[in-house]
């Protein structure tokens, strides 16, 4: 361990997290609703950046037609994004209500690989560095911290903007979860959809509703990752990491994949603090190796139920 | 086997009951594909030796597939990684030990089960969903490990090593139009072989497991150790296809198409030509690839039509059909190809009485 960074490294693995922990969020949510392992959230993120830079002025296809500044683009990005969902929902998933686990596993695989051709096709498949974002790298805020190299903590100002937008949105999603009507009636569906159809909520309603919710999650994951690191198809198997994320905090948990995130953040930050060129070199890989070990210690995950099987 | 045969066709002997080819015309039949596919080399025609032997590697790949995934029920987002692990260990045995082919063949299968079985552990605990993760985390792990372990043999962060070419009884095997042979008697061999698995006691109890582990486990089949031989064999296959591939391209790597949507386009090919059915991995391949020809035509006719954006239409159309097609194959005919062809056959024996 190279201990002087490790502090710069805890910070930026926290904030980096944030942006994860979104995404697990969305993940966690479309499980909920209707027992939907979404392996197409990581191109719904992709969808979403890509989206907004069209919106806002990409110079590819739609400079013509829009030019709008980043938050109007964020919008109409997340327009954009609901009526996917929703589309998505109605199309593909109705149909397959029912079908086994496996099914349902490979029809979203097979949308992720959809989505991935249309945007190709759509914008264009090379990596895009005009994001407009607000912030330019050497846009940084110094904390002093003593002990730390320089004794100074140095972090990128687009990272501590999409931590907050983060942080603010998965607050907002968790209260609307705990305290709005149409919240409470998506937990109960998420509970048991037949009991939730008996006391008169339309599941198939939910259903979409909760699609469109993941859609708009999704298009602030992406238009936060974009603002780091700028737009390309490779985000979408970036963002995988947001799967271990979901099931170190157990599928089941809001909280979970809050912590799920922030743990796959730090524990990608932290190997980077690392001497030895081999462990720096692993960040890609340390959540995977993370989800194996809680797989066979904990398979439910920190905050998940334990599932019991009957005949 | 349960099908309807007509009146008069029965079996005297045990020998007759167990024949895969009951027909003369049936062994007929197998004889002439054979011998149409052996003579496709002849033809000189590049294009179609090529398509024709990555259709047969990719084959058994797909079988591997089909008996975790189509027989055991197993969910696995890894099978191109350890297609991986195959083409690396055919070459560099063959480069550094210069074993024949017919060691470093068995030994890819070997050692690639042995890693398909380290990852096939987390089934002790898990299934379905957590079990594609854990899958999913190898098709990560073993890509990475190959591009930063010992750089001076698994070629480092460049991911590519050469392959040395097959001799086979002093020919060297270099030309696809060679190697062709080597990957069809693979293939007939591992149809053989999968085929007969199925009805045998292990074949059974992959079966079990995947309608109810559980229930299996009741009637005394051990779902652990069932789940984790068909990992053990379905690793074997894919380490077959690896060597195949790798001895097909003469070189192997990272870089080769051995990644995610690599594991995505083997698990759609299995479903498109039906799960858990002998069949099935030929429909299912045989589709895909000709799905992709289509694909990269309509690619380069779209390339023609809008220059500017060449680059990026090039190499759009093939996920978006995949994507499409899996998902109408999953939304419309779920059991895959080879059901159609079940009912065909069925129809076909109930004439004239069938609709």
């Amino acid at each position: 361990m190279n201990w002087p960074l490790v502090p710069q490294q805890v910070m930026t693995g926290i904030l980096n997290g944030g942006t994860i922990a979104l995404i697990a969020l969305g993940i966690v949510l479309i499980f909920k609703a209707s027992e939907v392992y979404n392996f197409a959230h990581g191109h719904l993120v992709m969808l979403g950046a890509f989206l907004t830079w069209w919106f806002a002025g990409g110079e590819e296809l739609g400079n013509e037609l829009f030019n709008l500044p980043l938050w109007a683009a964020t919008l109409m990005a997340v327009l954009t994004a609901m009526l996917v969902g929703l589309a998505i929902e109605r199309v593909i998933l109705r149909p397959m209500t029912g079908q086994p686990v496996l099914a349902i596993i490979l029809v979203t695989l097979g949308l992720s690989q959809f989505i991935e051709g249309g945007v190709s096709i759509l914008f264009g498949a090379q990596p895009k560095s005009n994001f407009p974002t607000p912030f330019s790298p050497s846009d940084v805020i110094r904390i002093p911290f003593p002990g730390a190299f320089n004794d100074t903590i140095i972090l990128k100002q687009s990272l501590v903007a999409s931590f907050v937008v983060a942080a603010v949105a998965s607050a907002v999603f968790i209260l609307f979860f705990q305290y709005t009507k149409t919240g409470l009636a998506m937990r109960a569906t998420a509970e048991n959809h037949e009991v939730a159809q008996g006391v008169g909520i339309r599941v198939s309603r939910i259903f979409g509703l909760s699609w469109a919710i993941a859609g708009v999650i999704a298009t602030f994951g992406g238009v936060l990752l974009a603002t780091v690191s700028g737009v390309s198809l490779n985000m979408a198997t970036v963002v995988l990491v947001a799967f271990p994320a979901v099931l170190l905090g157990g599928l089941e948990s809001f909280g979970g994949a809050i912590v799920g995130g922030l743990i796959v953040g730090l524990s990608q930050a932290l190997v980077q603090a690392s001497r030895n060129i081999e462990v720096r070199n692993s960040a890609e890989i340390v959540p995977y190796i993370l989800l194996l070990i809680i797989l066979i210690l904990k398979p439910e995950g920190l905050f998940g139920q334990k599932r019991i099987e009957r005949i | 086997m349960a099908m309807l045969r007509p009146a008069g066709d029965f079996d005297r002997n045990y020998a007759q009951d167990m024949a895969l080819l009951r027909q003369p015309w049936q062994r007929w039949a197998m004889l002439l594909i054979i011998t149409a596919a052996a003579l496709i080399p002849l033809s000189g025609n590049a294009y179609l030796v090529t398509t024709v032997n990555r259709i047969m590697y990719t084959i058994v790949a797909v079988q591997g597939l089909n008996v975790l995934t189509g027989m055991t029920g197993q969910i696995s987002l890894g099978q191109a990684a350890f297609m991986l692990v195959g083409g690396y260990i055919v070459a560099l045995t063959a480069q550094y030990w210069g074993l024949p082919i017919f060691v470093t063949l068995p030994l890819a299968a070997l050692g690639t089960g042995v890693v398909g079985l380290i990852f096939g552990l987390p089934s002790l605990r898990v299934k379905g969903f957590y079990l594609a993760m854990a899958t999913l985390a190898a098709q990560f792990i073993i890509p990475w490990l190959s591009r930063h372990i010992f750089p001076e043999y698994l070629g480092g962060s460049s991911g590519r090593i050469p392959v040395p070419s097959p001799v086979i009884a002093g020919i060297t095997f270099n030309q696809v139009a060679q190697v062709f042979y080597i990957s069809l008697v693979v293939l007939v061999i591992t149809t053989v072989v999968l085929i007969n698995v199925r009805r045998t006691k292990l074949g059974r109890s992959f079966i079990a497991v995947r309608d109810n582990d559980l229930a299996a486990e009741v009637l005394g089949v051990n779902p652990f150790g069932v789940k984790l031989r068909a990992f053990f064999v379905a690793a074997m296959l894919a380490g077959v296809a690896g060597g195949l591939k790798a001895i097909s391209q003469r070189s192997v790597g990272t870089e080769l198409a051995y990644g995610l949507n690599e594991s995505i386009l083997l698990l759609g090919m299995l479903v498109i030509g039906g799960l858990g059915h002998n069949l099935g991995p030929f429909l299912g391949v045989v589709t895909i690839i000709f799905l992709e020809d289509l694909a990269n035509v309509t690619g380069a006719t779209m390339a023609a039509i809008f220059p500017q954006h060449a680059t990026s239409l090039l190499t759009s159309f093939r996920p978006l059909f995949f994507g499409l097609v899996l998902m109408l194959f999953l939304i419309f005919e779920p059991r895959g190809l080879a059901h159609r062809w079940e009912l065909l056959k069925a129809s076909w024996r109930m004439r004239p009485f069938s609709r």
